[in-house]
């Protein structure tokens, strides 16, 4: 029995299952060694583990910014890891996300960041002209009142500070009404408060969207405030797999290897 | 962790590397060449001061500058102008694709080289030589210099174009490209905003090159004050050459006033 099975199982028309999923930056080199998960439509899936083990890369094989290397991404009845041009794109549409280093559109006001969300659903010319449909400029207003950016609809992203701007990046990903939300670090680059409230930020629109949510996140202790399932990586494998409660300091320790950093 | 072999002796040389002896032998050649090159100049002070008394005499015969044709002046001016505004738009028009398909970053390898070969082919050759090739085929006038000039403004524009594309972020591409954009859109909302800027700063480099260039063509019959200039310089009517220059001198000032306030405004 895996330990999915204990946190029931979601909606599962939005889950996401991983089969042995391997990408080789240098042939014979794999990053990823043949990972197999599943995850259900439902919750904060954290992913921990040392640098350079993989977390980015298994994110970004989900909505293919990664290309894998073999395996299979069975996302609302699809393999992902199969789809090409048109159906790729289509695919891409449903999976929001968001960026450690936020790569909101710099010289784009911030509204235009938002609707960036829409793109997928936009024909060239009308995208080109803003002619956004009404339905997607009011969404817009409303996801940025509920991050709490409203007064700055019409300023330059570049005029934001990193918490604002991973905010941003929130609303974004969020436009795209999608059926999963990718977060590859998304705190990484805050300071300790604003990554709180960034997180806090994510798991309650998440949460009152209903949509599942997968993070990258390299502090233990925010994945275990947020997380409602922490899957621990190391060596290009999942080591750790459970509910925030059952990670111990002896499950730590297997992640990250060593104890000397681990506070007594 | 990825299994990447550590270096074997596990130490990098602690030594500062030095100029190779391939450079040293590169900079002999080049300072050897240059003393022999000069010395087939046969340049000598006899020369130099005789040269000094044609320059005075020909200076001499330039001023007053002699404005009595003007109708003649302002019209050729305006012709000189109307090819480099439409050679700059055409031209400029036609380097956006060509760059785009040129930057290695957005392209695929089978796109690239043949735009980018494209390209050089647009800059091996300088505009008045382009200019002899459709004044025959155009036959004279402004039409054969315009031609000339949009292809000197691909070359330019459409390499400048790719390395700007090629400079931008790309956390910005991907961002937009993970949403599901089209690469339409990908290119309109990501590319665009971080290229718009310098790209307006191309162009109008490009449009005060044109201006120049189209002064000159008009030398093989393409057009312009070009054709005018050198027929007063055939007539010995040097003072009739200076008022060209001084008015192609102002014209120039007067674009790069133009250009300057166009790149303020979209800086």
């Amino acid at each position: 029995m895996t330990p999915n099975a204990r946190l029931g199982s979601g909606d599962p028309s939005r889950s996401l299952v991983i089969r042995r999923l391997r990408k080789e930056y240098v042939k014979g080199h794999p990053v990823l060694r043949d990972v197999d998960l599943t995850i259900e439509g439902r919750g904060i899936t954290a992913i921990i583990g040392p640098s350079g083990t993989g977390k980015s890369t298994l994110i970004r094989c989900i909505n293919r910014l990664v290309e894998p290397t073999a395996g299979e991404i069975l996302f609302m009845g699809q393999d992902i890891a199969r789809l090409r041009g048109r159906a790729l794109r289509m695919a891409r549409r449903r999976i929001g996300m968001v960026f450690q280093e936020y790569n909101l559109v710099e010289r784009l006001s911030v509204i235009e960041n938002l609707l960036c969300g829409r793109l997928g659903y936009v024909n060239p010319v009308a995208a080109w002209l803003r002619k956004f449909p009404a339905a997607d400029i009011a969404q817009a207003f409303d996801l940025l009142d509920a991050v709490g950016l409203g007064a700055f609809a019409h300023q330059r992203a570049d005029a934001l500070s990193g918490g604002q701007r991973q905010r941003v990046g929130i609303a974004r990903a969020l436009m795209q009404n999608p059926d999963l939300l990718l977060a590859d670090e998304p705190t990484s680059s805050l300071d300790p408060r604003t990554s709180v409230e960034i997180m806090e930020l994510i798991a309650a629109l998440a949460g009152r969207m209903g949509i599942p949510v997968i993070v990258n996140i390299h502090q233990v202790d925010i994945a275990r405030r947020f997380a409602t399932r922490i899957v621990g990586m190391a060596g290009g494998g999942v080591v750790f797999d459970g509910p925030p409660q059952t990670l111990g300091d002896d499950r730590l320790k297997s992640i990250y290897g060593g104890e000397g950093w681990l506070a007594t | 962790m990825t299994d990447i072999p550590a270096n074997p002796s596990g130490k990098a040389s602690r030594s500062l590397p030095g100029m190779g002896w391939g450079a040293k032998i590169g900079w002999i050649v080049l300072l050897a060449y240059t003393v022999y090159a000069a010395s087939l100049l046969e340049i000598t002070w006899t020369r130099f001061a005789a040269g000094l008394g044609h320059g005075a005499r020909f200076l001499g015969r330039m001023f007053p500058p002699d404005f009595a044709r003007w109708q003649l002046l302002l019209q050729d001016l305006a012709e000189s102008v109307e090819i480099a505004i439409l050679a700059s738009a055409v031209g400029i028009v036609l380097a956006l694709p060509f760059g785009l398909l040129a930057a290695r970053n957005l392209m695929p390898d089978w796109v690239s080289w043949p735009a980018r070969l494209a390209i050089a082919v647009c800059r091996s050759f300088h505009p008045v030589i382009v200019a002899i090739l459709f004044v025959k085929a155009v036959g004279f006038g402004a039409l054969a210099g315009i031609l000339a000039l949009i292809v000197a403004s691909i070359g330019f524009a459409g390499k400048l174009f790719a390395e700007a594309i090629e400079e931008v972020s790309l956390k910005q591409v991907e961002a937009v490209r993970a949403t599901g954009a089209s690469f339409f859109n990908v290119i309109t909302f990501s590319v665009l905003p971080q290229v718009l800027a310098r790209f307006i700063g191309f162009s109008t480099y490009q449009l005060d090159s044109n201006l120049r260039n189209s002064t000159m063509v008009g030398i093989v019959g393409a057009g312009g004050i070009g054709g005018t200039l050198f027929a007063a310089f055939q007539r010995f009517d040097y003072d009739f050459v200076c008022a060209i220059l001084i008015a192609i001198i102002v014209l120039i000032m007067l674009s790069e006033a133009v250009s300057a306030r166009l790149r303020a405004t979209f800086q």
